[in-house]
């Protein structure tokens, strides 16, 4: 399913707008880096709490589809930066990762 | 045709440009058409490592050559050291301090995950003079 309708139906706020055309084919939740590098699937959905610099990093290099920051935990501006400077889709939620998770579970 | 060399200064403890190296390596392996599951392998092993020089080693070098059959990585840092390999690999040992751990790192999974995604990994390290870890990634 593309980010773009996981978006609406998770009713998700849009950060960062990257390739909203782009499919996620799972998920993942964590907010330790290295476990999200080691863990997460190319395609999958992150939720996490972590907006920092170093996060964009990861979601880049693991390849996932986006971040999706829970509970209305914070972009750093610098992560902003970077996250626009390489197209990466940042979503924010007002909900926990359990709940979103649950949610994009449903719809995959 | 020769091979890609490409060369990295890694600063010490500067966390907004840690990856940086890993960023750039995945640009050019994508741009040089490697399959995608051999370019994420190859850039999470390399990022971990360039995570460990930037937090535990005060910076130091990567080296990468790519040929078409494999891509080979050496970093090398003249930082503490590490005294027990072994135990430094082991899933969740970590002597990273707190505040790196607040940024999401220290968990204790950099060496294993870079074991996980290389098909050839050596660590030589001598305590006070620094570490010079191989890596290697088949691309077929
Ligand atoms: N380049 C290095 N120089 C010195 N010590 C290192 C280096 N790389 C790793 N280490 C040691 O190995 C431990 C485990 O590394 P790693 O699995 O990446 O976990 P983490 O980085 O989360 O601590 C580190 O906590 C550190 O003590
Ligand atoms: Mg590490």
């Amino acid at each position: 399913m593309k980010i773009s309708e996981i978006c609406e139906k998770l009713e998700l706020k849009i950060l960062v707008e990257g390739d909203m055309d782009r499919e996620i084919t799972g998920g993942y939740c964590g907010d330790l880096l290295s476990w999200v590098m080691g863990r997460a699937q190319g395609g999958d959905c992150w939720f996490t709490v972590m907006g920092n610099i170093n996060a964009i990093g990861v979601c880049v290099l693991a390849d996932c589809a986006c971040i999706v920051l829970c509970e209305n935990a914070t972009l750093d501006d610098n992560a902003k930066t970077r996250a626009e400077m390489q197209g990466v889709t940042i979503l924010s939620s007002e909900e926990n990762s359990y709940t979103l998770a649950t949610k994009l579970g449903n719809l995959l | 045709m020769s091979n890609l060399k490409l060369h990295f200064d890694v600063p010490g403890d500067d966390f907004t440009r840690a990856g940086e190296a890993s960023g750039k390596v995945k640009k050019t392996l994508k741009d040089l058409g490697f399959n995608p599951e051999v370019v994420r392998k190859t850039v999470i092993a390399l990022y971990e490592a360039e995570i460990n020089l930037v937090i535990h080693a005060g910076g130091g070098e990567i080296d990468v050559e790519i040929s078409p059959e494999c891509i080979d990585m050496v970093l090398t840092d003249q930082g503490p050291g590490i005294p027990d390999v072994a135990l430094a690999m082991k899933e969740g040992y970590s002597t990273a301090p707190d505040n790196v751990r607040s940024l999401g790192f220290g968990a204790g999974m950099g060496l294993p995950n870079i074991k996980k995604y290389t098909d050839d990994m050596k660590i030589d390290s001598v305590v006070g003079e620094g570490t010079t870890m191989y890596l290697k990634v088949f691309t077929n």
